[in-house]
């Protein structure tokens, strides 16, 4: 069995590129059959959150092609993402899986909302069946990770969220963001977040435009603000002095005519447009215009790098942790190939002692219920006496992992074939 | 003794132009509070160097260039107080104290030609007169700093990177106040003050030669100065137009000042 993970993530490509390879939450069900449905894949799952798309996979053998999988889905040139792909297998996959569940990959370091992506990838691909066996223990595992890093460090507490950065930068816009409006183009968490940042720091209201007008609603009554009617987007935008744009859009809501709109209406009082949503929702043609200002995903990384320094220590430490536990789970899963042969060692050498007792229980004539219980014993003493190394050596190699050889070695000295290594797919943690 | 106390007040302007130059490449929070300082007690001296003129010449100091250059620099550190004491902030020094220095270096170094005066010239109105221009000068000049600043914060955001002295500046909408108000400001001032000249001018000469350089160069800066106003107050120009229209406006006045070496009414000559 071989993890595999590739991906694109905020680091390794651009969001040009990432958006082109967003899967809208709607077709990641179809998306992850199609997955599992790839040769050489047991189980698979795909994460797509506005930093990162990656599909993590158990492979037969390490053999099956993700990146053909990927080319595919996206029907893209291999050649145009290549540069931006990142590709682990074995312990590195497990170690990048857990540090994005840490929410150590992560564009701010130590927000929280990273976890509850995964657990929503996790669910889903739960729901169709693509992961049902070591990726599950690997996926539950990687939680209980993210929760000890969350636990016994401080990168999640001082965690300076997007949201913070955004009102960082309105702040170098506006000065003081009294009397400010926020407008919100798409209700998600992020950007509701964002806002109540914001309001905390003064903004006089809150706009909520979203395209179920309910939603808009609700989310409007928790700020105390005003839900519009997406289609009046435009007729109403210019009253914002901050636009948090995070819809699902395919293409921009916003262009460069809109923003000079907008403008002329406003009297050139500046406009700050953060932009969450990938793909974009604001043309990157608006920041050209003057006292136009447009900050997507990408830009607010960049104004919070310096932030990740202040927690490097912090991360270092997460870091090791995540080691450690990179270790753990990997002679946990070699021990789940282990026990499978201690078990049918121990099965086979039980079988020869009980044929050998009957064997010569005829030649020994009636026997009195001590001496029974003797025979019982002195047999059993010494299978137990000669299997304790071979056993205990197994159990070693699981963690020392040379599991393969060792198994393969025992296999073929007692001439074990009954049961195969790593169980069929649905049962592995009964043998914990 | 003027002279003196004017060159004790460079070296005080001197801190505030290592501050402006330091300030381009790193942070320095220490200088920042040492060229404060430094601008403050510059000032001091500064006006008492003023006032010592003043008493000296027992007339109206401020028609000789030095003279004027030296309150032109003194007025401008006077709003450049202002704005520090409304906004906390000392970045306009980054542009303001390179020029005071240049200003008051040239004052107290430089040769001293008069200006020409009429016989029969009314003092309060020459004095209402220069004082007023000046301040309107110091305004202006303060607002095209503002509008500079405005630039380079619109750039920083606009690029994205966020580094050194950039990350420093205040923000957007203050710069835009700062300039907005001084242009308010001055404009007054300029309007009162070529009233003055106007006042002086006619009850020196009984008419005015509205073709003299002086004069022609004079009300296109203030026209210039009122289409500024105009348009920062009606359509809420900012940014790069209003920086090009304070950067017009002080064009204007660097050559309707320039005018004194040539115009007939308004002339300076070496003493």
């Amino acid at each position: 069995m071989t993890f595999r993970l590739i991906g694109v993530n905020h680091n390794s490509a651009p969001v040009e590129v990432r958006e082109r390879l967003a899967i809208p939450e709607s077709r990641l069900a179809e998306a992850l059959q199609q997955l599992v449905r790839h040769p050489g894949v047991d189980e698979g799952l795909i994460l797509c959150t506005c930093n990162r798309v990656e599909l993590l996979a158990r492979t037969r053998n390490g053999s099956a092609d993700l990146r053909g999988f990927l080319h595919d889905y996206f029907l893209l040139d291999p050649a145009a993402l290549e540069p931006h792909l990142y590709d682990y297998s074995e312990a590195e996959a497990i170690r990048h899986l857990f540090r994005v569940t840490s929410s150590l990959d992560s564009m701010v370091v130590g927000e929280a909302q990273i976890l509850g992506q995964v657990k929503e990838a996790y669910a889903t691909a739960r729901a169709v069946g693509a992961v049902h066996s070591q990726l599950d223990l690997l996926l539950t595992r990687s939680f209980a990770v993210a929760k000890r890093v969350r636990t016994e460090t401080a990168v999640g507490s001082s965690a300076v969220s997007v949201a913070s950065v955004a009102v960082e930068l309105a702040k170098k816009i506006f000065g003081s963001l009294q009397g400010k409006h926020v407008y919100l183009v798409g209700a998600g968490k992020m950007s509701e977040l964002a806002a109540r940042h914001l309001q905390a720091h003064g903004a006089a209201s809150i706009f909520v435009a979203n395209r179920t007008y309910a939603r808009a609603q609700q989310l409007a009554a928790k700020f105390k603000g005003e839900a519009i009617h997406f289609s009046e987007i435009y007729n109403t935008c210019d009253r914002a002095d901050i636009v948090i744009t995070s819809t699902g859009a395919p293409v921009a809501i916003f262009r460069r005519e809109h923003g000079e709109m907008f403008l002329s209406r406003r009297r050139n009082r500046p406009m700050f447009f953060i932009d969450i949503a990938v793909p974009r929702d604001v043309d990157p043609e608006m920041n050209k215009l003057d006292g136009i200002f447009v900050y997507d995903i990408d830009d607010l990384q960049q104004a919070v790098s310096s932030h990740v320094a202040d927690r490097k220590k912090e991360a270092e430490r997460a870091e090791e942790i995540i080691s450690s536990e990179v270790e753990r789970f990997q002679a946990r899963l070699q021990t789940l190939e282990v026990v499978p042969t201690i078990v049918s060692l121990q099965d086979h050498i039980e079988t020869i002692r009980h044929a050998e007792i009957d064997r010569v229980r005829g030649r020994l004539g009636p026997l009195s219920p001590d001496q029974e219980l003797a025979i019982e014993a002195l047999t059993r003493g010494i299978v137990n006496k000669i299997m304790h190394t071979p056993i205990s050596t197994l159990k070693t190699a699981a963690r020392a992992s040379e599991a393969t050889t060792v198994i393969d070695v025992v296999r073929r000295l007692f001439n074990l074939q009954d049961q195969k290594p790593g169980k069929p797919d649905g049962e592995p943690e009964e043998h914990e | 003794m003027p002279i003196l106390w004017l060159r004790v007040a460079l070296g005080c302007y001197a801190v505030g132009l290592l501050y402006a130059l330091v300030t381009l490449t790193r942070t320095s929070d220490l200088l920042s509070k040492v060229a404060l300082h430094a601008a403050y007690l510059g000032m001091v001296f500064h006006f008492v160097s003023l006032a010592e003129a003043m008493r000296l010449s027992g007339q109206i100091a401020l028609t000789s260039v030095h003279n004027a250059e030296s309150v032109l620099a003194f007025l401008i550190m006077v709003v450049f107080m202002m704005v520090y004491l409304a906004y906390k902030t000392t970045s306009p020094g980054i542009i303001v104290f390179p020029l005071v220095f240049l200003l008051t270096l040239v004052a107290a170094t430089g040769q001293q030609p008069f200006l020409q005066m009429p016989p029969g010239v009314r003092k309060g109105w020459l004095i209402a007169h220069i004082t007023l221009i000046f301040a309107g000068y110091a305004a202006l000049f303060v607002s095209f700093g503002a509008s500079l600043l405005y630039l380079i914060q619109e750039h920083t955001l606009k690029s994205k990177k966020s580094t050194g002295i950039l990350s420093r500046l205040p923000a957007l909408e203050v710069i835009d106040d700062i300039g907005y108000r001084s242009v308010l400001l001055g404009f007054p001032f300029m309007t009162l003050g070529l009233i003055a000249g106007t006042t002086v001018a006619q009850a020196t000469f009984g008419r005015i030669d509205f073709l003299d350089p002086k004069i022609l160069l004079s009300i296109l800066m203030w026209a210039v100065y009122l289409v500024m106003v105009y348009t920062r107050w009606n359509a809420g120009w900012r940014g790069r137009r209003a920086a090009y229209l304070a950067a017009g406006v002080f064009v204007a006045a660097v050559i309707a000042w320039s005018a004194n070496y040539f115009s007939s009414i308004h002339r300076f000559v070496q003493s």
